[in-house]
């Protein structure tokens, strides 16, 4: 079986996917109308922080990152599950997944 | 110094028994039935009487006890502690306060029946039972602070009784703006003292006050603030006026408080800092004088008062100014003495005059009175009894304390004497004017009054008899040593008044001779005796009458205006203040105060206007913020 160098990726490029993925699961957040594609980029937010951690592990020989890549997936489950709740909820009442529709909350 | 745990418990309990006669009647009067309230209250203070007549006779006239509660102020290296100094003059205080306090509180029962603050009068009068013994037990000058201002506060509460009544108000505020300003000499000798010695207790003082140099003007401020603190609870020049105007409470209180007990504190006070009041011969020199002019002062006053509580108010002024003439003089258990006869009959003479208002109906005026003493007998005797002794006949107990006073002022300086010895004719002749325009001659009242008058129940007049014997037999405890009895009251009081004496005896004019004395004696009598016979000449023989107000001209409208006094405070005091604080109101009060406080009101509203514009309930907007926040953030942190 071929070795896999790990070396000959430099971790920097990780790092680098990373903050990419994470910049453009903001920017979705930040200017998309609907919110499935909301909940889509911030999903995409924490899948980016999971790939940070296990990088981190993965070039440290360290077994942490991985562990606490599990928590982040058990939450991240919970939440898209009330999220959706919510959402299809919304969807029953107003008939639509715009959130600029959701404007009531204010003086 | 005895330790014998009976004596601490009586000594404790003095105090506690009103405490607890107050505390009782003011929580659970309401539920109380009204005979009760009144007997309660009378009954703790007997127990209190008891008590201290069981110390008397337990304790040594030589030996103190010192009862130290509990340590009170500690700060630095000052020590401040709460406790309670049983000695011969206390004790003495205590049995006057006790005792004609409890013969009072038994005339109040018959006195305010039918009020419907019986229980309340109680109540306030226990309390003040309870601070004046903690102002004569106190064993140092706060202890004493705490009940000089309290009894100032039951002076308050129990001349504005009936409170209804504007000017009973007015009087009841008077009464007590005056003694706080007195209290602020007070406060001021205090604080010298704990600034100067780091001690307030009265031993303390004395023994650094006695390492001090002669006539340093250390001691000399301290004892003059304490005596300014005097004059206003002791009601003499300049901060007398509240007293005759006092006689707007009912007449126990004016027994008790102006008469008997309060008014008296600030002789108590000078006589326990009587060594170091011997160590500031000016401020006696000023004490004496102050003495001498309100003495001479309210007699005038007196002559030509007609409201009968009037006549008695200005009667204990100048008393209260002989009291003081006396201390002035170095002769401190003289006037100590002349306190517990002045006592007896003052508050025998105000109980009897409550008698003749009861009588009456309320009337006061004794243009509208005469002839009394056949309708009310006792209270005639009684009052005979008190006039006979308050105007210095012997062998009744005026005159011994009085006769006291006079020698020594003789010895003394002989203008005083003068001054003195006229003052006291004016008050044997203003006393028999009242004597013989009340019960004298035929009545002037209406026919209705008339068909009512009736002698006052039992608990009323007893407390009168006993007044009347204690007027007799009083002078007693003082015999006067020219006629060779031991004096002994005088005894009694020298462990207190020894300090004083081995200081002033230093620069003494020296002792008159028996003849001399002898002669002083008959000169006072025959002066006395004198002025009566005169009053009965004028008021019985030629029957006059007070003219009335609008007859009067020149000096006697002067004199019958009390020297236009109230009216000079009015212009120069009163009316100057109530104008700057209008001018406070305007421009602190309504310009600056309210400026500020409005002005942040208006910001706090602006902010909340301007903020609220954030919520615009946009929810991409609301992420947005987020993100921004969580950038800030980092941005901070990466920074700082």
């Amino acid at each position: 079986m071929k070795e896999i160098a790990l070396n000959s990726v430099p971790h920097n490029w990780y790092l680098l996917l990373s903050t990419l993925l994470f910049c453009i699961g903001i920017m979705g957040v930040l200017f998309r109308r609907n919110a499935i594609i909301i909940m889509m980029c911030i999903e995409l937010m924490l899948n980016s922080v999971n790939l940070l951690l296990v990088s981190f592990s993965a070039y440290s020989g360290n077994t942490d990152g991985q562990v606490f890549v599990f928590f982040i997936m058990v939450v991240a489950a919970a939440e898209v599950a009330v999220g959706l709740a919510l959402l299809i909820s919304v969807y029953r009442n107003l008939a639509s997944t715009d959130i600029d529709i959701l404007s009531k909350l204010k003086w | 110094m005895l330790a014998d745990s009976s004596l601490i418990t009586a000594g404790m309990l003095i105090p506690l028994f009103p405490l607890a006669g107050f505390l009782i009647n003011g929580l659970f009067g309401k539920y109380i039935p009204k005979s009760i309230t009144g007997w309660l209250g009378s009954l703790s203070v007997l127990a209190s009487f008891v008590c201290a007549v069981y110390i008397f006779y337990k304790l040594p006239s030589d030996d103190s006890l010192h009862i130290d509660l509990f340590n009170w102020i500690s700060f630095s290296n000052f020590n401040i502690g709460f406790g309670l100094l049983i000695d011969p003059l206390s004790i003495t205080m205590m049995l006057v306060v006790t005792g004609i306090g409890f013969l009072i509180h038994l005339y109040s029962i018959g006195y305010m029946h039918g009020d419907e603050g019986f229980t309340r009068f109680f109540t306030y009068l226990n309390l003040f039972i309870f601070f004046m013994l903690l102002l004569v037990m106190g064993s140092n000058y706060l202890v004493m602070f705490i009940g000089w201002e309290g009894v100032g506060l039951c002076s308050y509460l129990l001349i504005g009784f009936w409170f209804k009544n504007d000017a009973y108000n007015d009087a009841a505020k008077k009464a007590f703006v005056m003694n706080r300003i007195g209290d602020l000499g007070f406060l001021l000798g205090m604080f010298l003292m704990l600034f100067h010695f780091g001690s307030l207790d009265y031993e303390t003082v004395t023994a650094k006050a006695l390492l001090l140099p002669a006539g340093s003007t250390l001691i000399v401020f301290i004892t003059l603030f304490l005596f300014v603190g005097a004059t206003g609870k002791s009601a003499q020049i300049p901060l007398y006026t509240w007293l005759p105007d006092a006689m707007a409470g009912p007449t126990p209180v004016s027994a008790l408080i102006h008469a008997a007990t309060m008014v008296t504190a600030g002789i108590y006070m000078i006589t326990r800092s009587n060594v170091i009041y011997a160590l500031a011969p000016i401020t006696l020199e000023v004490v004496a004088c102050v003495g001498v002019a309100t003495c001479l002062f309210a007699a005038i006053i007196g002559l030509m008062q007609n409201d009968i509580k009037k006549v008695l108010a200005y009667s204990t002024v100048s008393q209260l100014g002989l009291m003081f003439a006396a201390l002035g003089l170095g002769a401190f258990s003289s006037g100590m003495f002349h306190l517990v006869t002045h006592a007896f009959f003052k508050a025998l003479l105000f109980l009897g005059s409550g008698s003749v208002i009861h009588a009456l109906h309320g009337e006061q005026d004794i243009r509208k009175m005469g002839g009394l003493s056949k309708y009310i007998k006792i209270t005639f005797i009684t009052f005979l009894i008190g006039a006979i002794a308050i105007s210095g006949i012997p062998p009744f107990a005026g005159f011994f304390s009085k006769d006291e006073i006079l020698a020594k002022a003789f010895e003394h300086s002989k203008a005083i004497w003068i001054i003195l010895s006229v003052s006291s004719m004016m008050t044997a002749f203003y006393m028999f004017r009242l004597v013989y325009l009340t019960f004298f001659t035929d009545f002037r009242g209406t026919e209705e009054t008339k068909k009512h008058i009736h002698e006052s129940p039992a608990t009323m007049t007893f407390p009168l008899i006993i007044l009347a014997v204690l007027s007799v037999i009083g002078g007693l405890m003082g015999m006067p040593a020219v006629f060779g009895f031991p004096h002994k009251f005088q005894i009694y009081l020298s462990s207190v008044t020894e300090g004083s004496k081995k200081i002033l005896e230093a620069n003494n004019a020296g002792e008159i001779s028996h003849s001399t004395e002898y002669l002083l004696i008959a000169t006072a009598v025959i002066a006395a005796i004198a002025s009566i016979l005169y009053a009965r000449y004028k008021y019985i023989t030629k029957k006059e009458q007070p003219a009335e107000d609008a007859a009067l001209a020149g000096i006697e409208k002067v004199i019958s205006n009390k020297f236009f006094v109230d009216e000079i405070y009015e212009t120069l005091i009163v009316k100057p203040i109530k104008v700057l604080s209008d001018l406070f109101l305007v421009l602190v009060d309504k310009l600056i105060i309210d400026l500020i406080v409005n002005a942040s009101a208006w910001i706090v509203g602006l902010s909340g206007r301007t903020l609220r514009l954030i919520q615009n309930g946009n929810t991409g907007f609301y992420v947005f913020a987020m993100v921004f926040g969580i950038i800030v953030l980092f941005v901070l942190r990466l920074l700082i």
